[in-house]
């Protein structure tokens, strides 16, 4: 009743042509990125802040990157959290060496200094394809974090290993280190993931997307068509680490605040960014925000859940027991929509166009 | 200039300086190369016959020895044991194929890849809650002795380990080239629907191939538990098991084998002389830098089948 696009005419090819083009999407929307500058910092504590939100957020980034090579251009990648690593590392070394040096400019460098890298473990994507390349970009994964375990520059020769976040401020505010508040660095995130979807959704519909999704499809065909696959690749390759490097760099400097390299491990970043956009669809932007929200929201649940109903475990027994309802949720979850929530929404909107007269 | 001496010079003057301590390394390397193939073999089977990338064959694996050691702690003989064991095993392949494959057939290959993560996690908290999650010592009555043969030195335990492998392999490609139902599987592995229409009854072909690779995790986890204890530890032992897969190639028996004889070795030659000179621990990356390496050469790996792709 309420969500329809009757009476909305286009008038001009922009208009036509627009990311949401239906009235009421765009206000939802706005209502959506408002409500979460202007009412979740407010209502939300600090433990939701620290505990969910951040990491929800800075995983998102990280999974919109990964959803570009994977959903978009076809590659299948198992190697996010060297590419978060390169720009959490590339990060510190920036503002520990460059004291003067803009945060936000950092966060940025950073991102680049992951492409780079990401264009070469993306090399043997033009010989190499499906598991095989999942496999190959296992080395990037283990090679780096190996790396940045063993080379004492990386982390400044400190005698523990770790890296940590130097207080740096913005606009007046600290936005990283241990002093800055849950809410500063709950707006840098957010603000880093707005600006990403936005960023990623044009790119995506526009030329550079196209040809991804040609060289998903079948890359032969898409060759013949005039998109050349070396650099369309490498491309892919390039922009999602880019996105996973600010996402690693965010990673620390907005919520862990210091970490070592088994942070950005296989099993810890990885594979739950993977889970992020299978479950929450591949080649969808939105998708890859639900699906972090999902996959971050998931085990918090489940380990609050039985405690709050009156039915207490051993840490033990209850860990295991998260594990089996976590992987039988993905099972079921595949089953039921192997498309993720992105088709989820979709179906949901054609349902609500049509809601309370189906005919 | 030091560096590059010691990465180019020095471990070859080593090597020609004690052949024979080099040939105890390239032992070392073949024998824990047997025991990746034995994980690898897993692998290769579910996706020969199913196109599954099955990675819960390590949690397979975990699963397996666990129940074994479960039940033998309750006192059941070794002989009852492993029967008891296979009988789960097979169950649990019925299951797998009843609830999950059966529901996700026709989808492309990494919603089977997630699906199979799930079901990773599902058998992990399952086989510890059933068994416990503590370090168990398993004890087949495989013989653990070292001795020397011409100045080298080998252990029984390797050397037996080794034995089984090669038996089951042998087996297995027998199997898969002369049974009617090998016949079958390579079937359904070229063609779901060819096979389907020529009479291949599809769920049975899944059901015997996840077995077959419920038995191969059963001595894959055997002799690994035995080796080093069953513990959670196991699970990553996958992580071991994928370069050997892409470097022999998913679709090949002998590439599982000789895949995970190239690795061991590399491995083990790599560490022990040139370790030292990138500080060690090389192991972590080396078998899939070399199998990247080879995979740049013939990217079906070694022995898979040709990938021909048509417009």
């Amino acid at each position: 009743m309420f969500y329809r696009e009757a009476g909305q005419f286009k008038t001009s090819y922009d208009k036509d042509q627009a990311v949401f083009p239906i009235m009421q999407d765009r206000w939802f929307i706005v209502a959506v990125i408002l409500a979460a500058y202007f009412v979740v910092p407010f209502v939300a504590d600090e433990y939701w802040l620290q505990a969910v939100i951040i990491p929800f957020l800075i995983l998102a980034l990280a999974a919109i990157g990964l959803n570009i090579l994977t959903g978009y251009a076809g590659q299948v990648s198992l190697g996010t959290g060297a590419f978060m690593a390169i720009g959490a590392y590339a990060c510190y070394k920036l503002t520990t060496n460059i004291p003067d040096l803009n945060i936000v400019v950092a966060f940025l460098i950073s991102g680049l200094m992951a492409a780079a890298v990401g264009i070469v473990f993306g090399i043997p994507s033009l010989r190499i394809k499906g598991f095989y390349l999942a496999v190959a970009t296992l080395a990037a994964q283990f090679f780096v974090l190996w790396l940045f375990n063993k080379v004492g520059w990386f982390y400044n020769d400190n005698p523990s290993g770790t890296i940590t976040a130097p207080p740096r401020e913005l606009f007046g505010v600290t936005i990283t280190g241990p002093r800055a508040t849950a809410e500063a660095r709950y707006f840098v995130s957010l603000t880093f993931l707005v600006i990403g979807a936005v960023v990623a959704k044009n790119l995506v519909r526009g030329r550079l997307g196209r040809s991804w999704m040609a060289i998903r499809d079948m890359d032969i065909a898409a060759e013949i068509i005039g998109i050349r696959p070396l650099q369309t690749k490498l491309m892919a390759f390039a922009v999602s680490s880019f996105y996973c490097g600010v996402a690693g760099a965010l990673y620390i400097f907005c919520w862990l605040g210091s970490a070592e390299t088994e942070a950005f491990d296989l099993l810890q970043v990885s594979f739950p960014v993977l889970f992020m956009i299978i479950i929450g669809g591949l080649g969808s932007i939105i998708g890859s925000i639900m699906g972090a929200a999902f996959i971050t929201v998931m085990p918090i649940f489940l380990t609050n859940f039985p405690p709050m109903i009156g039915i207490h475990m051993a840490t033990d027994l209850q860990k295991h027991i998260e594990e089996i309802i976590f992987g039988g949720m993905i099972v079921f979850f595949l089953i039921a929509e192997p498309h993720g929530f992105a088709r989820l929404w979709q179906i949901g909107k054609e349902k609500l166009r049509r809601w309370p007269f189906p005919y | 200039m030091e560096f590059l001496n010691a990465v180019f010079v020095a471990p070859f003057l080593d090597i020609a300086d004690s052949p024979v301590f080099f040939a105890e390394v390239v032992i070392g390397g073949l024998m824990s190369g047997v025991m990746y193939s034995l994980v690898a073999l897993g692998f290769v089977l579910i996706f020969k016959a199913s196109g599954v990338f099955n990675y819960a064959q390590g949690a397979m694996v975990l699963f397996a020895a666990l129940t074994l050691v479960g039940l033998m702690e309750h006192g059941a003989p070794l002989w009852l044991g492993l029967l008891v064991t296979l009988g789960v095993m097979v169950a649990l392949a019925y299951a797998i194929e009843r609830f999950m494959l059966r529901k996700l057939v026709n989808q492309e290959g990494i919603i089977l890849f997630m699906a199979t993560i799930g079901l990773n996690f599902v058998l992990e908290g399952v086989g510890q809650i059933a068994f416990g999650s503590d370090v168990k010592r398993l004890d087949v009555g495989l013989p653990d002795k070292s001795f020397e043969w011409k100045g080298i030195l080998l252990n029984t335990f390797d050397l037996s380990a080794t034995f089984i492998g090669a038996v089951m392999v042998t087996s297995l490609a027998l199997f898969f080239q002369y049974t009617p139902t090998g016949r079958a599987l390579r079937a359904v592995a070229d063609d779901h629907q060819a096979a389907l229409s020529v009479g291949i009854p599809l769920k049975t072909i899944w059901v015997i191939v996840w077995s077959v690779a419920g038995a191969v995790a059963l001595v894959a986890g055997i002799m690994w538990g035995a080796k080093a204890g069953v513990q959670f530890s196991l699970v990553l032992i996958a992580l071991k098991a994928l370069p050997v897969l892409i470097l022999g190639g998913f679709t090949s028996v002998p590439g599982a084998i000789v895949g995970g004889l190239i690795i061991g070795v590399g491995e083990k030659v790599a560490e022990v002389y040139w370790g030292p000179v990138f500080g060690g621990a090389i192991e972590s990356w080396f078998a899939y830098m070399l199998a990247l390496a080879f995979l740049l050469f013939r990217p079906q790996g070694l022995f898979g089948e040709k990938i021909i792709e048509r417009v």
